[in-house]
């Protein structure tokens, strides 16, 4: 009987041993065969998501349990992993031509992305405080590395150092919020804890706080963001891509699920601290901003930005804005992957450049490029009818529908000012005089900026799948 | 038919307007210029403006000529001579027969508001139409010789195309919605033509100061439309006359005060024909439209356009006889312009102006008509004016044309041996002008002055000493630039000697026109003055019960009836003593009396006192809300301020991001406390 219990325990895990069991195979290649291997790696890991993929896509589609409801798999969770699988294997597919220019070919680089998105997989299906906090730790500790795998650059290490530093702040205000929470209600499993904590108390609260900031630096929330412009634009820039796709969507999934399933019972306490940091992200996305000059610094506090948006929907705490979260996060991948895609290809002289300015008179040199680019800034901005606009559309109405006005109303001023810094680049490619061209873009980064562009300019054709999609994986939720 | 008198001149119009519009992108492929029909262009091949101010009428001679020019004008000038011969066959047909009524579609009805576009064709019409399409006709077969040197010809023909169209609307409409588009379309070509000269800015300003004065007058005249419909609910003619006895007696509240419905109507209504037909107070754009080509203001601001102020109020007889205070303010106002400009005409020295002038005056003459119930008169008038002072204008063209774009009188003399056929046109007009017995003029005018005489109205006997003065006045200016521009001395040699006859297109409609200005007043007579009136007009106007007026002015004593030609004389002694026998007189007399001289020449301060109670106030309105308002006010908070105060906030924002680790950490931990502080105060409140 325990024999048979076992394997169907482990159906629903099964995408995350198919990559850790992958990860070690390739780990072991890796070892014996050393650098000669590392393309065949690459590729491999690449098939590797995609299998987890697919296997996420052939389970059955129902709610599933394991482990004593420690891991749990449903539409929600589904809807997520496939995310942060497309984003980490298009980030991997994307670094590949990078890794090779700069020599960097290691290849511990894929294994650590395999092993860093099983931690995301985890995460997103953490049914209790143990098994989130193992996802987390399996996730952040390969990013730690990742951030400084250029070892010999010292921007590399510090960044790599800054975030494992502060990560490590992070986590452990993460177990002190969990070990209160546990003292409070005497439970790790988020059924049993939103059971007990009917009446609240100011000590779940106080834990309550702490595991919040926790989760509000694994997405960059301010005040927790700190790390995010320099680990951003430390970190080599195919991993600053990485960064700024996966474990967001991880990030956010842990949010959502730890908001709505563990504390029902207390939603106007996590909801202040949501709308606070929602405002407070939202506003200083799109303020700081403005002064850059380094377009991966940009694009940190551009992500900073549109976490707070993100966190809009889930201050409705409402299933809509759960909707609207689940299809922010995936509009915001796209826009974001194809945004790095072209700053991938900033590349002169057989270097890689990354200020603004850098990009002038990109609409003469390469309008392709600049056309897909300028979509996607448009989009970022919310401009419609790209898809940019209908992810804040969707947030904002969840807000207001659950009476939050005035967070929408700051949202939306918020996005005016932010506007502003993603219109003065489309500017740049366009009305400023010819810099010299960029080297010609590799193919995978040309399909992913076709692919993402594409999407964003046409999501409103037909955006029901999508939409559809996310509706039924907040329903599960719930 | 009377469609085709409307609308061929709209057909010659949109023809020209198409040779203009492919004309002007062969010349500017890149389209890059094509703002010129806008009046604001900006010409590469052409830099050096009109600069020194009136005097290159047709100084074009660096361009070539748009293509396809000697098309449009043959388009446009072939389709004015039918659209004449129409017009004068319709006036015999419904001069002597029956009014016509045709509806031609309707154009909108909104709620109880019904408008069609319809031909009204009654006698008054009739008449009108006839002037229009003649002095139209010939004025587009004139400037054929005129604009020859012009590069932009089919622009210039169908504008005027254009003009002739609008004013042909606006004589035939049936109501006030149409009367009104008609009026509008005539101002805005009005615009257009004297700006026709683009790259001069004088002209500009010309243009400008035409269309705003107009929209004062514009202003009241739609407000009295407005009036109109609040108190019949209708806009036609038929209605609102049939209406108008029963408004006798009723009131427009407004605010605190009760106003007479139908004097207020009509002093609106006039206050828009004042605005048209340059009445004083709003008189001064007139003498500056002379900026526009010479052809322009013989057909618009003379013979056609500037009339539209009299044919409205003939038009709405009906209800200025029901309104006797409206009235007297036309007398009022039409006299004292009569007077005027008479007054300011004698100090002039461009051939233009002093005939703008002119033409300010005897408008004047035909509201005295008007006022006192003669609407027949003033029609006559009206009729005759647009004959001779065509004539007078065009005649003023062909002189410029042989002094080289020469307007100073003082300047020209002795004339009259060089251009002897222009001479003697222009004595023809000037003849008709005064009143010279048995000339067109001296039928219409001398019967305005009788019907002053003889009125009733308060204002009758101010009016009847005004429009006296003012025929002496009118003689002695006429006859003044006869003698100095065709006899005495030349004062420019070099123009003089170069000077020459102009080409017989520009002679031919001359002749035509002093034709008309001989002969347009015996023959008629009897139609607008004598006993033929109420056959000849039927139902065109509306006498009231007690307006005797064209009865009486037949018996006025005999001596009153030969006033005016014995002013007309003493006028003409005196300019011949003044400027022939002895030239050192006015000079003379214009040092003694400096004071009078200057105020004449200034045109009595009129402009200044606009400058001083209008525009400067309203420029530095203007400037406190441009400046003030919104540059500091909407756009500093606004964009400005709200851009300045991102950029602290984002300098802010930056200076957190440190780069150091303790910072960053700190911020962690001072977040949680926060939060955590946040939630201790709450509870401990709550």
């Amino acid at each position: 009987m325990s024999e048979t219990f076992a394997v169907r325990e482990l159906v629903p895990v099964l995408p995350e041993i198919v990559l850790v069991l992958g990860a070690m195979t390739l780990l072991m290649v890796g070892a014996f065969r050393g650098e000669r291997a590392v393309a065949s790696i690459n590729w491999m890991a690449i098939l590797l998501l995609i299998a987890a993929g697919a296997i996420i896509v052939l389970l059955p589609a129902e709610r599933m349990e394991s482990f004593g409801g420690s891991f749990v798999l449903e539409s929600y969770a589904r809807f997520l992993k496939l995310l942060a699988l497309i984003g980490s294997a298009t980030a991997m597919l994307m670094s590949l031509d990078y890794l090779e220019r700069e020599q960097q070919n290691r290849f511990e680089y894929p294994i650590l992305i395999l092993l860093s998105t099983a931690g995301m997989l985890m995460l997103i299906s953490a049914g209790d405080l143990i098994a989130l906090y193992l996802g987390l730790e399996l996730m952040s500790l390969s990013l730690y590395v990742v951030a400084a795998i250029n070892r010999d650059s010292v921007r590399s290490t510090e960044a790599g150092l800054k975030y494992f530093v502060l990560g490590a702040l992070s986590s452990g205000m993460l177990l002190y919020g969990a070990s209160l929470i546990y003292g409070f209600t005497g439970s790790v499993n988020f059924a049993a804890i939103a059971k007990a904590s009917a009446n609240g108390g100011i000590g779940l609260v106080f834990g309550l706080v702490f595991l919040f900031a926790g989760f509000c630096f694994k997405v960059s929330a301010v005040p927790f963001h700190m790390w995010t412009p320099d680990v951003y634009e430390g970190a080599p820039t195919p991993i600053t891509a990485f960064f700024a796709a996966a474990p967001k969507v991880a990030g956010i999934a842990m949010f959502m699920r730890v908001a709505i399933d563990a504390f029902p019972n207390i939603v106007p306490q996590w909801q202040q601290i949501v709308i606070f940091v929602a405002i407070a992200s939202m506003l200083l996305g799109a303020f700081a901003a403005i002064g850059q000059r380094n377009i991966k610094r940009l694009m940190a506090y551009s992500s900073i930005g549109h976490m707070g948006f993100a966190l809009v929907g889930l201050a409705a705490g409402t299933m809509q804005g759960v909707q609207g979260v689940l299809v922010y996060m995936a509009i915001y991948v796209a826009m974001t992957l194809g945004t790095f895609a072209c700053i991938l290809s900033m590349r002169r002289d057989g270097k890689m450049v990354e200020e603004i300015s850098d990009l002038a008179g990109l609409a003469r040199t390469n309008p392709a490029m600049a056309f897909f680019l300028a979509m996607l800034l448009f989009s970022l901005a919310g401009i419609p009818p790209l898809a940019g606009f209908f992810a804040k559309f969707y947030v904002f109405l969840a807000a207001i529908q659950a009476g939050l006005f005035t967070l929408a109303v700051i949202g939306v001023l918020a996005s005016v000012v932010g506007a502003y810094y993603y219109l003065m680049i489309i500017k740049i490619m366009y009305f400023d005089e010819a810099a010299r061209p960029f080297e010609p873009m590799p193919y995978q980064l040309k399909a992913v900026l076709a692919v993402s562009g594409l999407f964003n300019v046409l999501f409103f054709v037909y955006p029901r799948p999508l939409v559809e999609a996310a509706s039924a994986a907040a329903k599960s939720l719930f | 038919m009377y469609q085709a008198i409307v609308f061929l001149p709209l057909v010659g119009a949109i023809l020209a307007g198409l040779i203009a519009l492919a004309g002007a992108r062969a010349r500017f492929p890149s389209g890059l210029p094509e703002s010129h029909d806008l009046g604001a262009g900006h010409h590469p091949a052409h830099a050096t403006p009109h600069g020194d101010g009136g005097h290159h009428d047709g100084d074009h001679a660096a361009e070539p000529a748009a293509a396809g020019s000697r098309a449009a004008e043959l388009i446009t000038t072939s389709c004015l001579f039918v659209a004449m011969i129409l017009s004068w066959i319709g006036f015999v047909s419904v001069g002597f027969g029956q009014d016509v009524y045709l509806t031609v579609l309707n154009w909108f009805t909104v709620g109880d508001l019904k408008v069609d576009w319809a031909l009204r064709v009654d006698t008054l019409t009739a008449v009108m139409l006839v002037v229009v399409t003649s002095i139209s006709a010939f004025v587009h077969l004139y400037s054929i010789g005129y604009m020859a040197e012009e590069p932009y010809r089919p622009r210039f023909f169908c504008y005027l195309s254009l003009f002739t169209f609008a004013m042909l609307v606006l004589v035939t409409s049936d109501n006030l919605v149409q009367l009104f588009f008609g009026w509008e379309g005539v101002g805005l070509m009005s615009y257009l033509l004297i700006g026709y000269w683009y790259r001069k800015p004088e002209a500009n300003a010309a243009a400008i100061k035409a269309f705003i004065v107009n929209r004062v007058g514009d202003f009241g005249f739609a407000l009295g439309i407005f009036a109109v419909f609040m108190m019949t609910g209708a806009v036609d003619f038929g209605t609102i006359f049939a209406q108008a006895p029963a408004l006798v007696g009723k009131t427009i509240h407004f605010l605190a005060w009760d106003v007479d419905a139908l004097t207020l109507i009509c002093i609106l209504l006039f206050i828009g024909a004042m605005g048209k037909s340059a009445q004083f107070f709003l008189h001064t754009w007139l003498p500056d439209a002379m900026e526009g080509p010479t052809p322009v203001s013989a057909l618009i601001h003379a013979a056609t356009m500037v009339t539209a102020g009299v044919f409205m109020v003939a038009r709405l007889s009906p209800l200025f006889e029901l309104a006797p205070t409206a009235q007297t303010v036309v007398v009022f106002f039409g006299a004292t312009t009569a007077f005027f400009a008479a007054t300011v005409g004698l100090v002039q020295n461009d051939i233009k102006r002093i005939v703008a002038y002119s033409t300010c005056s005897q408008l004047g003459y035909m509201f005295v008509a008007m006022g006192v119930g003669a609407y027949s008169i003033g029609i006559f008038h009206l009729f005759t004016h647009a004959f001779f002072k065509a004539l007078l204008f065009l005649g003023s063209g062909s002189v410029i044309m042989a002094m080289h774009h020469q307007q100073d009188i003082q300047k020209m003399g002795g004339l009259k041996n060089k251009i002897p056929f222009t001479y003697a046109m222009m004595v023809i007009g000037t003849l008709a002008l005064t009143g010279f017995p048995l000339t067109a003029g001296y039928f219409s005018k001398d019967a305005i002055i009788e019907a002053a005489f003889a009125s009733k109205n308060p204002m009758a006997a101010y009016a009847f000493i005004m429009t006296v003065a003012a025929a002496a006045l009118t003689s002695f200016y006429s006859w003044r630039l006869i003698f100095v521009t065709f006899h005495g001395r030349p004062h420019d040699r070099h123009h003089y000697d170069r000077a020459h006859e102009s080409p017989p297109v520009i002679l031919l409609p001359l002749a035509f026109l002093a034709a008309g200005a001989i002969l347009a007043g015996y023959p008629f007579r009897e139609l607008f003055v004598g006993h033929g009136v109420e056959a000849f007009f039927r139902e065109s106007f509306k006498f009231a019960a007690s307006n005797r007026i064209l009865e009486e002015l037949h018996h006025v004593p005999y001596a009153v009836a030969m006033l005016p030609t014995f002013m007309m004389a003493l006028g003409f002694l005196v300019s011949w003593y003044f400027y022939i026998r002895n030239p050192a007189l006015p000079v003379e007399l214009a040092r003694q009396h400096d004071g009078l001289y200057k105020f004449l020449l200034n045109k009595w301060y009129i402009d200044e006192l606009y400058e001083i109670v209008f525009v400067r106030p309203t420029l530095w309105l203007g400037r406190l809300l441009w400046k003030q308002g919104d540059g500091r006010f909407i756009d500093g908070l606004g964009p400005d301020g709200v851009s300045a105060r991102v950029l602290d906030v984002t300098r802010r924002a930056m200076r957190l991001q440190t780069g150091y680790l303790y910072h960053y950490a700190f911020a962690m931990l001072i977040g949680v406390a926060a939060l955590i502080t946040w939630f201790l105060v709450r509870t401990g409140v709550g």
